[in-house]
């Protein structure tokens, strides 16, 4: 039925991504995303994967590459890290407006200055805003699976949005895991091709993203946060599909570990979830009531599964690994954002944890 | 409102929307001097200069005036004149 082995995390998203049968993959190497793009490029130059591999000069015609790609009716993918994705930018808000369901790995790295390689999430935070959904995982198997679903959500006609899969950089790129894989029939089912309502055709042109007045703009702009909040349980759906097909539990927007009677929910998101569950254990051995919060969907962010998860706590503990700058942590923002006004709302206290 | 998801729309629909408007000097060609050579209309950002019934002219509806065809006019037959309403 499936595959275990043991393999790199970067292996194992290509390896989702080959199975997921994109056309187009452009790619532009940088820390530590490179070892993702360089497995698709193995298994194109071998011919194991019948997709056009695009060699670009930037990030910015990497994204611009998907964009074209994706407007023409083919399934496209890149990954890119830290300096690549502020790069991209610029695309990813236009793809985004132009509603191309592309999916980017979004391998989370430090920005420069001053330079540095290591994990934080201030390159992906910062596309926040972009229209983009986002995802968080916290683990090498986690990461395979959302790949799998990644493409399915973004396609959905209801949601028509670029999906970014977030991973942390080293931690989970460069880890050997053990992985289950699920066999390309059961994908193929899964995961039919792309057949986009529009597609550019020389027979009958057609304008992506054509000029808005001032009276239409903010209603297409508020087209994708609609796409994305009223999708919710579309995405949910396709967890719930994902998690049948993977046979692992894949389903939660969020995932609440040993929050029942919790007073206190540390709330994280990316690899360093896996730890917190460790010293969530310990400090509930040692009679605390502690618990987490992990958000696996941060874009559209799921306030309403969170509130059910938090409501019944006193405090929470946001561990930030980005933070706007003048202000504080982007996930403690939101959920300040979000939590304000509810009955008796828990007190969220933010901690940056790890910008380096 | 009824909107098209990603705006898209069928091709063509600039020429729907008239940009000459924008113009605040205008390019005129001198017949006299002109001798039909067509770099105006090759480097034109917004093809806005037509061959019309043997010569060149300036579709106003689309120019902008940003003066490209006057600087590259070899024969000096293109004038930039302030527009005027």
């Amino acid at each position: 039925m499936s595959d275990i082995k043991v393999v790199e995390g970067s292996e194992a998203v290509a390896l989702a991504v080959k199975a997921c049968r994109p056309h187009v993959i452009s790619a532009y190497p940088i820390s530590p995303q490179t070892h993702i793009v360089e497995g698709l490029a193995k298994m194109a130059a071998d011919g194991d994967i019948d997709a056009e591999y695009v060699r670009v000069e930037s990030e910015f015609s990497a994204a611009s590459v998907l964009a074209g790609a994706s407007a023409a009716g083919s399934r496209s993918y890149t990954a890119s890290s830290s300096q690549g994705l502020l790069l991209m930018t610029e695309v990813l808000y236009a793809s985004a407006g132009m509603r191309l369901p592309f999916v980017l790995t979004g391998v989370n790295r430090s920005i420069s200055a001053p330079i540095n390689i290591q994990v934080d999430h201030q390159d992906s935070m910062s596309l926040r805003d972009a229209g983009l959904i986002q995802f968080y995982v916290e683990s090498v198997q986690e990461a395979y699976d959302m790949h799998l679903a990644a493409f399915k959500i973004a396609e959905d006609p209801d949601i028509m949005l670029p999906v970014m899969v977030c991973m942390d950089g080293w931690v989970l790129t460069h880890s050997y895991e053990r992985v289950q894989f699920v066999d390309q029939k059961a994908v193929d089912d899964f995961l039919p091709p792309f057949a986009p309502e529009h597609y550019l055709d020389p027979a009958t042109p057609k304008t992506w993203g054509s000029y808005a007045e001032s009276d239409a703009m903010m209603e297409f702009k508020y087209a994708i946060h609609k796409a994305m909040s009223e999708g919710k349980p579309r995405i949910q759906e396709i967890l719930n599909e994902l998690s049948a097909l993977t046979g692992r539990d894949n389903s939660g927007l969020i995932e609440a570990y040993r929050v029942d009677g919790a007073e206190i929910i540390l709330v994280a998101i990316g690899s360093v979830t896996g730890t917190v569950k460790d010293a969530v254990d310990e400090l509930r051995d040692a009679g605390k009531k502690v618990g987490l919060l992990k958000i696996r969907c941060y874009r559209p962010f799921p306030h309403e599964e969170i509130w059910q998860a938090v409501k019944n706590a006193r405090v929470i503990a946001v561990m930030d690994a980005s933070f706007s700058m003048g202000s504080e942590g982007s996930i403690g923002l939101d959920l300040k954002a979000k939590l304000f006004g509810r009955p008796q709302a828990p007190m969220v206290v933010d901690f940056v944890a790890g910008l380096r | 409102m009824k909107l098209k998801k990603g705006a898209v729309v069928e091709g063509g629909t600039s020429l729907n929307y008239k940009t000459g408007g924008w113009r605040d000097q205008r390019p005129e060609i001198d017949y006299e001097l002109c001798n039909q050579c067509g770099k105006c209309r090759e480097v034109c950002p917004d093809d806005a200069v037509r061959h019309n019934d043997d010569r060149y002219e300036i579709d106003y509806d689309f120019c902008k005036g940003c003066g490209i065809c006057a600087y590259e006019c070899k024969a000096e037959a293109i004038q930039i004149l302030p527009e005027e309403k």
